[in-house]
């Protein structure tokens, strides 16, 4: 079965399409921070240009070692990364009223991004030797959970309710990928219908109630989330099929969306390029997914699969969720559109992921 | 081993297969959503999004009332309407506003400079043109809103003083916030533009009184006028603050003091509760909330007698010999005197080479204690405070609640000062001499005091001893009615003062009224309650303010300020005051009076109620 050592050649298909949706995010965002009295448009087209380059060297860096080397490194790479989330407490910049970043000379960084791939190993390691084909027992899953847990609450103290909640979801998408056994599914499903009610009756406030109910149902909001809903809405819609063209969204040029150039990206993509346009970067975005499931479909390696699933789980639920926000479909999170929002972190954590997933692709054959 | 994973592989890759269903399906789910969103609703959304369609407008809250402890209404908002317009909806803004000028007579140019100045960076927000006008100028543009695109008209509630320039100082005035109090804690979170307590309880309660602003989201047409709302989110009302003071003794102490300058303070000795607060001359609170103009605010800052300052917390004066009170409490307690302790006035007293006068040329005679307060005799305290020494006449005086302020929850209290050898010092880099000491004693040199912290003290003489702090707000209470916060009454300290110590006080109190020679025998004494109290004629050491040319004027702002504090009625208090008026030469005749009709006041009130 081992006939040439396992190593294929680059896998110049995903780099592309990553290419294309790089290039898509760039002139979305000179567009979108081309507002009537902002001249701050050449910064941030600039700087996002800036951003991709580093991610394609960071690409290349994964190259530089083997992804089985992560296997060994995983615990390490978990406590660091655990330790810069506690320094963010003490020592991060705040900006927004939420403390997230870690300035390290002309640069910051954001320990609640980087952990989305951290989760990832470490969970990777942990199932590669215990999961098997019954699926996994309750008390199995008790480290992972804690693992999980931890720099769950340390984001959410942050306060960062999207990347926790990312976190939440790549960490759920592998475990039920590795299989949970039906009697702890049955346990686990149990628990949470008894707990949830009691919560909610007992445990929280009225106000926190409030906001909770107002957070899945922006309607409540309507001075706030409710209107940005439909700003965006209105954005997307006015598109129509073909867009309104290049520069010439209206929505956009006046600041009526909060985070135009982050969050709400989508909406002046889907103004200006229509439905046909912001289809073609959807198609993009399932490639780039689809791509990396099938990386681990070729690999023969467990760490690998499971490494490969969480990359595209993590890439995924981004722009699920984004762009389920943006248009209506669900409660507003801070979650940015992978590549196309603005954001440096975003863009690193992004191409961290391409960079390992091109590493399994090449290695994936096993020693 | 190898076998065992390559199964293991392969079941992986059943569940990779569904993974990618999984994630088309999702896919899809987007792509229907924005089918729906951009083909099936597209020409909806095209629409709306032409003009900006839909929109939020703020709803301004009503700020919540002030009354007074009876619950009388003292300040509440009447309405009134801004005119504003959106640049962006009014396509030609010089033409719009050259008709609007034309319909309404409102000056163009009044408009012109107030639309370049408000200007926003975004053209969707309204920019306001003219504030408060009329119901008239209302109507007028609501029938002509189709030649005024972009023209609105906005309710917003205007803060009314209902007895304008009453309780001024307490209760203070509104006007819009500045750059630096924007950057200050207490108004963080607050957007610019926003109208704030300037002073008094409008600005220690703005955050209570303000409530919360409401929206709503509407649909506009092509010319910015309103065509459905879509949703509203109520303002929530500001909390209605009740204050301790009474309308009626208020507005008594204001007309006892009208014409002069100076401050009552009346409290209630057994709870501390501020029943007056008067400072004179007062101002205008509505003409801040009608925009005060540069020359009229320049008219009232260079105002000889400082109408903007709370003089009842803020203006430091002389005790003179209302400070005897403590001079006598430090005199029994260190066992410098007793009761008996005789003192002959032969009107000077002579201290190394120097001579300090009584105020009574020809002299008292002989004096014991009681005596001395009755009559106020000078050299009987001399003798006191020069046995005493300045370190303990200052040790008592800070015991009383002198020195710091008394905590009353109102903006910028002067602590007066209490005078030691170490203060002057360090303060004016002199050794302290003895005849410093002599004149402290009769409450002259270096002593200050601010009325309200003379309130506290002959209120604490009355009630038995206990200094308490004053208190300004009687409770909070919701719009709906529900209180949700109480005015605390806080216990400052207790006189350093035995109960013999104090009844020897009282007693000599009480004379000062009642006995044929006391100093307030003849302008104090009231047929209808036993009042007791001090004068006080305080010496002014500064020169006339400045500008001062007319000499008549000059010789007024050379005359002595009068303090009168008192409590009554003498054998069970119910109202301590407080009362100095600058320049009102004689503590018996200017502020006496005014403590004693206030009192008859005040208990005539009671009575009427209680019967």
């Amino acid at each position: 079965m081992i006939d040439n050592g396992g190593y294929r050649q680059f896998d110049w298909g995903l780099l592309l399409l990553v290419l294309l949706i790089g290039i898509a995010g760039v002139i979305v965002l000179y567009s979108a921070s081309a507002s009537e009295f902002d001249s701050i448009q050449n910064m941030v087209f600039v700087k996002q240009i800036v951003w991709l380059g580093i991610g394609f060297v960071l690409v290349l860096v994964c190259l530089l070692f083997n992804y089985k080397s992560l296997d060994g490194w995983a615990m390490a790479i978990y406590v660091l990364n655990i330790a810069l989330l506690v320094c963010v407490i003490y020592w991060g910049r705040e900006a927004g009223g939420s403390r997230r970043w870690i300035p390290l000379g002309p640069f910051t960084i954001q320990p609640s991004e980087l952990m989305k791939i951290t989760i990832t190993i470490i969970l990777a390691r942990y199932y590669t030797r215990h999961s098997s084909m019954e699926g996994l027992t309750l008390r199995s899953l008790f480290l992972p959970m804690v693992l999980t847990l931890v720099p769950f609450a340390l984001i959410v103290a942050q306060p960062d309710l999207g990347t926790a909640m990312l976190i939440l979801l790549i960490a759920a998408s592998i475990t039920v990928f590795v299989k949970i056994e039906k009697r702890t599914i049955g346990v686990l499903s149990g628990l949470l219908v008894i707990l949830v009610p009691v919560v909610w009756t007992f445990l929280l406030k009225s106000y926190q109630k409030q906001r909770i109910l107002t957070f899945f149902t922006p309607d409540r909001d309507p001075l706030g989330a409710g209107y940005h809903i439909i700003q965006s809405k209105i954005a997307i819609g006015s598109g129509m099929i073909f867009g309104k063209g290049f520069m010439k969204g209206t929505q956009n040029a006046l600041a009526f969306l909060p985070e135009q150039h982050t969050d709400f990206i989508l909406s002046v993509l889907a103004e200006e390029w229509g439905f046909v346009g912001t289809s073609v970067v959807l198609l993009l975005y399932l490639l780039v997914i689809i791509w990396g499931v099938s990386i681990a479909y070729q690999c023969r390696d467990v760490f690998g699969i499971i490494l490969a699933v969480g990359i595209s789980a993590m890439i995924f639920w981004q722009v699920f969720i984004n762009m389920g926000m943006v248009m209506g479909l669900m409660p507003v999170v801070g979650v940015p559109l992978p590549l196309i929002s603005y954001g440096g972190s975003s863009v690193v954590t992004f191409m961290l992921g391409i960079g390992i997933l091109i590493n399994i692709s090449i290695k994936r054959l096993g020693v | 081993m190898n076998f065992y994973r390559t199964v293991d592989i392969d079941w992986f890759k059943q569940r990779l297969v569904m993974v990618m269903f999984c994630v088309t399906a999702a896919f899809a789910i987007l792509v229907a959503r924005l089918f729906f969103l951009q083909v099936i609703e597209g020409r909806e959304y095209r629409r709306l999004s032409e003009n900006n369609c839909i929109r939020l407008q703020a709803i301004a809250p009503t700020r919540g009332l002030i009354f007074d402890r009876n619950g009388k209404t003292l300040v509440d908002n009447r309405p009134a309407f801004d005119l504003s317009i959106i640049p962006r909806d009014a396509k030609n803004i010089e033409t719009t506003l050259e008709k609007l000028a034309a319909y309404t007579g409102l000056p163009l140019s009044r408009m012109e400079t107030n639309f370049s100045e408000n200007r926003g960076r975004n053209s969707y927000n309204p920019v306001v043109l003219a504030q408060d006008v009329g119901r008239e100028v209302l109507a007028v543009v609501e029938a002509r809103k189709f030649e005024l695109p972009g023209v609105v008209v906005d309710f917003k509630p205007r803060r009314h003083y209902l007895y304008d320039g009453f309780a001024a100082h307490l209760i203070g005035y509104l006007g819009e916030i500045s750059r630096k109090e924007m950057e200050s804690d207490r108004f963080a979170g607050y957007k610019s533009g926003s109208a704030v307590g300037k002073c008094g309880a409008e600005k220690i309660y703005d955050r209570l009184l303000r409530g919360e602003p409401g929206g709503r989201q509407v649909e506009v047409n092509a010319s910015g006028q309103v065509v459905r709302v879509l949703k509203t989110v109520d303002a929530h009302p500001g909390n209605n603050v009740y204050l301790t003071i009474d309308f009626a003794l208020q507005q008594k102490a204001e007309s006892l003091m009208d014409k002069r300058a100076g401050a009552v303070v009346a409290v209630d000795p057994a709870t501390g509760d501020v029943l007056a607060m008067a400072s004179s001359p007062s101002f205008s609170q509505n003409a801040f909330v009608d925009g005060l103009s540069g020359d009229a605010w320049r008219a009232l800052v260079d105002h000889p007698y400082r109408p903007m300052e709370n003089k009842a917390i803020q203006a430091e004066y002389p005790p003179a010999s209302t400070y005897k009170i403590i001079t006598a409490m430090a005199g029994l307690e260190e066992d410098v005197i007793d009761t008996e302790t005789t003192v002959t006035c032969p009107g000077y007293y002579r201290y190394g080479n120097r001579v300090f006068r009584c105020w009574k040329r020809g002299g008292h005679g002989k004096m014991r204690v009681v005596d001395a307060i009755t009559q106020s005799c000078d050299v009987f305290f001399y003798h006191v405070g020069q046995n005493l020494g300045v370190e303990r006449l200052a040790w008592y005086a800070k015991a009383c609640g002198l020195g710091r302020p008394t905590g009353v929850n109102l903006f910028s209290e002067a602590s007066g000062l209490v005078p030691t050898t170490q203060w002057k010092r360090k303060q004016l880099g002199k050794p302290w001499h003895g005849g410093e000491t002599i004149n402290v004693a009769i409450g002259q040199g270096y002593n200050l005091v601010t009325p309200t912290q003379m309130a506290v003290l002959i209120a604490a003489v009355a009630n038995g001893g206990t200094l308490r702090k004053p208190v300004v707000l009687e409770q909070v209470r919701t719009a709906e009615g529900k209180s949700i916060r109480r005015g605390t009454a806080d216990i400052l300290g207790t006189l350093p003062a035995s109960e013999a110590t104090l009844d020897i006080l009282q007693k000599g109190l009480y004379e000062v009224v009642h006995d044929r020679h006391g100093t307030g025998w003849w302008m104090v004494r009231s047929g209808k309650v036993d009042i007791s109290g001090k004068t006080g004629t305080a010496q002014v050491v500064a020169s006339p303010p400045e500008g001062m040319e007319d000499e008549e004027e000059i010789a007024e702002a050379l005359k002595p300020h009068a303090w009168f504090i008192a409590f009554a009625p003498s054998n069970a208090p119910e109202i301590a005051v407080s009362v100095i008026v600058e320049h009102g030469e004689h503590g018996s005749t200017a502020a006496g009076p005014v403590a004693k009709q206030l009192i008859e006041a005040y208990m005539a009130d009671r009575e009427s109620k209680t019967s």
